[in-house]
C-alpha cells in the first residue's frame, strides 16, 4: 500500500494526542493553570493536527461532515464521531482544570473512554480491510493502541507508566510483524484464485492491460523501499520502544523523557510507513505483482 | 444507505466467457466512451499526449498464461470489472453514504456529490474495481450502465451494458443472476461459472465461464519425422555435391 505522508502523521500525531487526553481523563496526572494548559494543549493540538492531517488525504476534503453520518456501518465514520465527541466530552474537564483549578472526573473519565475508543477505531479502519491480509488481523489493534498510549504516557511524563507501556508495544510490534509476514499465504488468494484459472495450472501474467501506470498500482501495488523493511524494523523497534525505555530506566529527569519522546515518534514514523509499505493489497495478482 | 441491502430483488450482473474471449479490448473502449459522456462526472485522461498517459477505466482487460503439465500452455484473456458484489466490502467501508447497493436491482453505485475522496472503497474492494479518478478526484466505477439499461429513449437492443453491446465476440452477457430460469443463469449452470477470490467473502454477481477443454489430437510425434539435417550423400550426388561446394 502507498504510505501516504498525511496517513502516516495523521495516525502518529493524533495517536499521541488521544493518548495523553486518556490519562489526562482518567486523572493520573491532574495538572492545574498554566501546566493543564499546557498539557490539555498538547492533546488538542496533535488530535487537531492530525485529524487536520488526515484532511488532505482527501479528494474533496469541503464535504467532510458527511463522514460524521455513516456511524452505523463504516469504522472511518466512527472514527469521526468518536474524535469528535472526544474533544467535545473533555472539553469541560480541561476547562475546569486549567481556569479554576478544579478536575471534573465524570466529564475526565467519559473523554478518556471515548479517546481510548477513538484510538481503537483509527486502527480498525485497516483492521477491517481483508483485500490486505496483513492488516486484517487482531494483531494490528494492539501496535495502534498501545504507541498511542505509551506516547500519551511519554507526553504526560509518566515514568513508570511509559515504561510498561513501551515494553508492550515492542511485544505488540514484533507480534504484528511476526503474524504479518505469514497472512498472505493464509488468505489463501493467489493468482489462480483471482483469475479462477489455478485449477487448470500454473497461472502468469502475460499482458498487463495497460501498458502505463494506473491509481490502483499507485495506491496498492507499492513495492519501492520494501528491501529495506528489516532494517526499518529494527530501527522502529529500537527508536520506537527500546531506547526510550532504556532512557527512562537510566534517568527520571525531564530530559531524558523529552529525549525518550522525540525517539519514539521518530520510530514510529518508521513503523507507521512501514506498516503501509509492507501490506500487500491483493489486487496485485492481477498485475503479476504483490 | 451504507450498510447492505439484506436481499436484492434481482441480482443484475455480467457473466464473461473467458473461451470466448479474444482480447480485442472493445469492452474497454466503449466503456469509457458511453461513460464519459454520460452519467456522472466524465472519466479522466491525465497527460494523454505525454510520456506517461494514464486514465480512469472501469474495465481493463489483462492477458494471462496458464502452463499446463501434459498439455500446451494457454492464453487466457480476461476482462476485469465491477463484480457487484452481494457481500461488497466497499460499501460498507464508505464514511459519508456515498457508495451504495441499490435493493431493487443490487447494482453497487457512488453518488458523487457526496464522495469525499478518502479512497477507502477502493482499498476494500480485493479486485481493483474502483479508482480515484484524477481530475475530479471522486470515485469511479462501473454502473452496470444503469442509465442504459432503463433508457426507453434507446432502441431495445441497445438497453444492456456497453461493453455487452459492443463485445464482437459475444463473450460477455448481461442479466438477471437471480432468476434461475434466466439465459445467464442457464449459462453459469451448463458452463460451470465461477466467482472470483471466493476466499475473500464478497459473494460477486458476476460470474466467469472457465475455458472449456482443448481438443487433444491422436497427433504422432511430427517434430521427429522432420530431419532438417539429411545424412551426406554419396556416390555420384555425393561427388556433385562437393564439387558444386567448392566452386
Amino acid at each position: 500500500m502507498h504510505p501516504a505522508p498525511s496517513l502516516i502523521l495523521f495516525t502518529v500525531l493524533s495517536g499521541a494526542g488521544f493518548g495523553l487526553l486518556v490519562w489526562l481523563g482518567l486523572g493520573l496526572r491532574a495538572p492545574t493553570g498554566g501546566v493543564a494548559f499546557v498539557l490539555f494543549g498538547l492533546g488538542y493540538g496533535l488530535a487537531g493536527a492530525g485529524l487536520m492531517a488526515s484532511a488532505f488525504h482527501l479528494g474533496h476534503p469541503e464535504r467532510a461532515l458527511l463522514a460524521f453520518t455513516q456511524w452505523r456501518s463504516s469504522w472511518l465514520s466512527r472514527e469521526a464521531v468518536l474524535a469528535a465527541a472526544t474533544l467535545a466530552a473533555m472539553a469541560p474537564h480541561a476547562a475546569a482544570s486549567t481556569f479554576a483549578a478544579t478536575a471534573l472526573p465524570v466529564f475526565g473519565w467519559l473523554g478518556a473512554v471515548l479517546a481510548l475508543a477513538t484510538i481503537l477505531a483509527t486502527a480498525m479502519i485497516y483492521t477491517q480491510i481483508r483485500a490486505v491480509p496483513r492488516w486484517h488481523h487482531w494483531s494490528t489493534p494492539p501496535v495502534f493502541l498501545l504507541a498511542a498510549l505509551a506516547g500519551g504516557a511519554l507526553l504526560a511524563g509518566q515514568r513508570t507508566l511509559a515504561l510498561a507501556l513501551l515494553a508492550g508495544l515492542a511485544a505488540a510490534m514484533v507480534a504484528h510483524w511476526a503474524f504479518g509476514d505469514r497472512r498472505f499465504a493464509q488468505a489463501g488468494s493467489d493468482m489462480g484464485t483471482a483469475t479462477g484459472l489455478g485449477g487448470l495450472g500454473r497461472v502468469r501474467l502475460l499482458e498487463p492491460p495497460h501498458s502505463g501506470r494506473n491509481y490502483l498500482l499507485r495506491e496498492m501495488v507499492h513495492v519501492v523501499g520494501r528491501k529495506h523493511a528489516h532494517k526499518l524494523r529494527l530501527i522502529a523497534l529500537v527508536l520506537g520502544a527500546l531506547l526510550p525505555a532504556l532512557l527512562l530506566l537510566l534517568s527520571a529527569g525531564y530530559v531524558a523523557i523529552t529525549l525518550a519522546l522525540v525517539l519514539h515518534i521518530a520510530g514510529l514514523l518508521a513503523q507507521r510507513w512501514l506498516f503501509f509499505a509492507e501490506a500487500e493489497h491483493v489486487v496485485g495478482l492481477y498485475y503479476g505483482q504483490r | 444507505m451504507t450498510s447492505l441491502p439484506e436481499t436484492t430483488n434481482r441480482k443484475l450482473g455480467l457473466v464473461i466467457d473467458l473461451d470466448t474471449c479474444v482480447g480485442c479490448h472493445a469492452c474497454v473502449i466503449s466503456c469509457k466512451g458511453w461513460n464519459t459522456e454520460n452519467y456522472g462526472a466524465p472519466l479522466a485522461d491525465l497527460d494523454a499526449y505525454g510520456a506517461e498517459p494514464e486514465g480512469t477505466f472501469f474495465n481493463r482487460v489483462h492477458s494471462f498464461e496458464v502452463a499446463r503439465d501434459a498439455a500446451p500452455p494457454m492464453v487466457v484473456h480476461f476482462p476485469k470489472s465491477c463484480l457487484h458484489c452481494d457481500d461488497a466490502p466497499c460499501v460498507t467501508v464508505c464514511p459519508t453514504g456515498a457508495s451504495y447497493k441499490r435493493a431493487e436491482d443490487g447494482i453497487v453505485l457512488v453518488n458523487e456529490d457526496a464522495c469525499i475522496g478518502c479512497g477507502l472503497c477502493a482499498w476494500a474492494c480485493p479486485y481493483g474495481a474502483r479508482e480515484m479518478d484524477g481530475a475530479e478526484r471522486v470515485m469511479k466505477k462501473c454502473t452496470l450502465c444503469v442509465d442504459r439499461i432503463y433508457n426507453d429513449n434507446l432502441p431495445e437492443e441497445d438497453r444492456e451494458p456497453a461493453c455487452v453491446r459492443t463485445c464482437p465476440a459475444g463473450a460477455r452477457h448481461f442479466g438477471d443472476l437471480a432468476d434461475p430460469g434466466s439465459a445467464v443463469s442457464r449459462l453459469v449452470a451448463e458452463r460451470g461459472g465461477m466467482d472470483l477470490m471466493p476466499e475473500q467473502g464478497t459473494k460477486p454477481v458476476n460470474k466467469y465461464l472457465p475455458p472449456r477443454g482443448r481438443d487433444t489430437l491422436a497427433v504422432p510425434d511430427l517434430a521427429s519425422r522432420c530431419d532438417p539435417a539429411p545424412e551426406a550423400a554419396t556416390g555420384f550426388l555425393g561427388w556433385l555435391d562437393r564439387a558444386l561446394e567448392r566452386l
